[in-house]
C-alpha cells in the first residue's frame, strides 16, 4: 500500500543552507494611523541566532509577530522557507508548524497540566498518535529541565519554569523557526538564566530562532546577527561585535550607552 | 507586581446573587415562625366545634399531596434547566461569533429574554402555544400547561446562561487565543480545547443561582392551575374547608420545603465560588 510521505520533520530540514530560511522585504504596518513598521527587511539563513534589539515602542514585538502571520502586514513581503505569509490565502497550519512562537506572558493553559500543555497542540491539531506525542513532549520536558513536573499545573510553577514549558509547548510541534518575543520580561532577575540557558541550548542545536530581547549580554554572547530597530525601521545591523563594539548610527550608540 | 492574568470580575457573571445571601439564620427564623404559626392555628381550631381537626393534622394529611406537587416542581426546574442551558449555550456562542449574520440575532435574543418579566413570557408562552401539535400522518403530540410552563421558564434563564456564556468567554485573556493561534490550533479547537474548558468552572456558580432562581419561580405556574406544590397546597385548604388559619402554617410550609431544597444548593455555590477565587 502506498503512503503519503510523512509531512514532518525531515520535509522541513531539507530547506536548503544558503538560501534564506526567513525573509522579510519593506514590511509597512499600522495600527490606525500610527505606522509601527515603515519599511523592514531582514534575512535569516537556517541555524542563525538573530537578535533584535531597540528602544520600547519601536516595532520590535510587532516585527517578531508579523513573522508568523499573528498580525498581518500591509505591504511588502514576508516569507519563511518560502511560502507567503502576507497572503489572503495563506495555510495557516503550515505556517505555524514550521515557526513557533514564545511570549513574554507565558500565555500556558491554566486548566492543564504541564504534560497536557505539552501534548496538546500536536494532539488535537495535527493529530498525531497520543503514545508517539507522550514520548515526545517527555522528551521535551526533560530538555528543559523539568522532569518530576509533568503533573503540575503553570500556577504552581515559577516564572522561569513556566516560561521553559511554553518552549517546550512550542518545540513539540517540531517548528524549523523559534521566535522569542520579550521572553525573559516578566521574569524575576534569578530566573532570567535558567530560560538563556534552555534558549541558549537550542541555539548550539542548531535551531534558528530570532529573539526580541533586551538582554545585551545574551545578544552579544549568543547571537549570530544583531538588528537594532528605532520607530518602525532598521537603523544598523551586523555582527555582535560591530554592533557592540563598533556602532556607526548615533541611536544605536545613544542607545547602547544609555542601556548598557 | 506580579500580574494576575486570570482573574475574573464576578459583576460580569453573576446577575442575581440569591445564593449567596442565604443564610442558615434564615431557615432558622422560617421554622420558628413556621411553629408559631402552627400552634396559634392549633389553639384557634381547638376554640371552634369540636369536630374541627387540629391545624397541624390538617398539614400532616394533605403533605403527601402537597409533596407531589413539589415533585413537579423539581421535574419542571430540571427540564427548564437542561433546556435553558442548552438553548443559552447555543445563544451564548452565537453571540461570540465573529460573523454578524451570528452574532446580531443572538444579542437581540439575549437581551429580549433577559430583560422581559418572567410572568409576560409565561402569559406569552401559555396563550400562543397549541395544546398539541399535529403532524401530518401522525398522532397529535400533547403540549400540556405544565410543560408549556417548563419552557416557558427556560427561556429568560436561556437569555442569562447565554450571557453568562459571553461574560466568561470574554474574560479570558487575550493570550490564551493568540499561543493558541501561535500553536496552529483553529478558532473552533481554541473555543473546544482551550477557552470553554476554562469557562466551565467560571460559570458553574452563577448557572447555579440561575437555577435556584427558576426553581423559586416554578409556583408561577399555579396561575395556570397546574398542579405543583403552590396549587397543591391551595386545593388542599379548600377541602380542608377554607378555614382562614391555616392560611399561614401551609404558606410558610411552603417556603421551608423551597429552604430546604434550596439551602444545600447556596451553600455548595458559594464554596464553589470560594474555591475558584482562590485557585485563580
Amino acid at each position: 500500500m502506498l503512503l503519503p510521505p510523512e509531512p514532518s520533520v525531515t520535509e522541513h530540514r531539507s530547506w536548503p543552507d544558503e538560501s534564506p530560511i526567513v525573509s522579510l522585504k519593506d514590511v509597512h504596518k499600522s495600527f490606525g494611523s500610527f505606522e509601527v513598521l515603515r519599511g523592514v527587511s531582514m534575512d535569516v539563513r537556517k541555524g542563525e541566532i538573530v537578535c533584535i534589539i531597540g528602544p520600547s515602542g519601536s516595532g520590535k514585538s510587532t516585527l517578531i509577530r508579523c513573522i508568523n502571520g499573528l498580525t498581518p502586514i500591509h505591504q511588502g513581503s514576508i516569507t519563511v522557507e518560502g511560502q507567503e505569509v502576507n497572503d489572503a490565502k495563506l495555510d495557516k497550519l503550515s505556517l505555524r508548524r514550521k515557526v513557533g512562537i514564545v511570549f513574554q506572558q507565558y500565555n500556558l493553559f491554566p486548566h492543564k497540566t504541564v504534560l497536557e500543555n505539552v501534548m496538546m497542540a500536536p494532539l488535537k491539531v495535527l493529530r498525531e498518535p497520543k503514545a508517539e506525542v507522550e514520548a515526545r513532549a517527555r522528551a521535551l520536558i526533560a530538555k528543559v529541565r523539568l522532569t518530576g513536573k509533568e503533573d503540575a499545573y503553570p500556577g504552581q510553577l515559577s516564572g522561569g519554569q513556566q516560561q521553559r514549558v511554553a518552549i517546550a509547548r512550542s518545540l513539540a510541534m517540531r517548528p524549523d523557526v523559534m521566535l522569542f518575543d520579550e521572553v525573559t520580561a516578566a521574569l524575576d532577575p534569578e530566573t532570567v538564566k535558567e530560560v538563556l540557558v534552555t534558549i541558549k541550548e537550542l541555539a548550539t542545536e542548531g535551531m534558528t530562532c530570532i529573539l526580541v530581547t533586551h538582554e545585551m549580554g545574551f545578544a552579544r554572547e549568543v547571537a549570530d546577527h544583531v538588528y537594532f530597530t528605532d520607530r518602525g525601521v532598521i537603523v544598523e545591523h551586523g555582527s555582535p561585535a560591530q554592533i557592540f563594539g563598533a556602532a556607526q548610527d548615533p541611536r544605536t550608540r545613544q542607545f547602547l550607552s544609555q542601556i548598557l | 507586581m506580579s500580574r494576575r492574568p486570570f482573574q475574573l470580575d464576578p459583576r460580569l457573571l453573576v446577575s442575581g446573587r440569591v445564593l449567596s445571601a442565604l443564610d442558615w439564620r434564615h431557615g432558622a427564623a422560617l421554622l420558628v415562625m413556621f411553629a408559631a404559626s402552627l400552634t396559634f392555628a392549633s389553639a384557634q381550631s381547638a376554640a371552634a366545634p369540636p369536630a374541627t381537626p387540629s391545624a397541624l393534622a390538617t398539614l400532616a394529611t394533605w403533605t403527601p399531596h402537597i409533596l407531589r406537587g413539589f415533585v413537579l416542581n423539581l421535574v419542571m426546574s430540571f427540564l427548564a434547566m437542561a433546556l435553558a442551558t442548552v438553548l443559552g449555550i447555543g445563544l451564548g456562542l452565537m453571540q461570540i461569533s465573529p460573523g454578524r449574520l451570528l452574532r446580531l440575532p443572538a444579542r437581540f435574543f439575549t437581551l429580549l429574554l433577559r430583560n422581559s418579566p418572567w410572568l409576560v413570557i409565561l402569559f406569552a408562552i401559555m396563550y400562543l402555544l397549541p395544546i398539541e401539535i399535529r403532524i401530518p400522518g401522525g398522532k397529535p403530540i400533547e403540549f400540556p400547561d405544565w410543560l408549556k410552563a417548563t419552557l416557558a421558564f427556560s427561556l429568560p434563564v436561556a437569555g442569562n446562561v447565554s450571557e453568562i456564556l459571553r461574560g466568561a468567554v470574554n474574560s479570558i485573556p487575550t493570550g490564551q487565543w493568540e499561543s493558541a493561534d501561535g500553536l496552529a490550533f483553529t478558532r473552533a479547537q481554541t473555543l473546544r480545547w482551550i477557552i470553554l474548558p476554562q469557562c466551565i468552572r467560571r460559570a458553574i456558580p452563577p448557572w447555579m443561582n440561575w437555577y435556584a432562581l427558576l426553581t423559586l419561580s416554578t409556583p408561577m405556574a399555579s396561575i395556570f392551575s397546574v398542579h405543583e406544590a403552590v396549587w397543591n397546597a391551595q386545593s388542599s385548604m379548600e377541602a380542608a374547608g377554607a378555614r382562614p388559619e391555616l392560611l399561614l402554617p401551609f404558606y410558610l410550609f411552603l417556603l421551608c420545603l423551597f429552604f430546604i431544597y434550596i439551602y444545600p444548593i447556596a451553600i455548595c455555590t458559594r464554596k464553589l465560588e470560594r474555591k475558584y477565587a482562590v485557585a485563580t
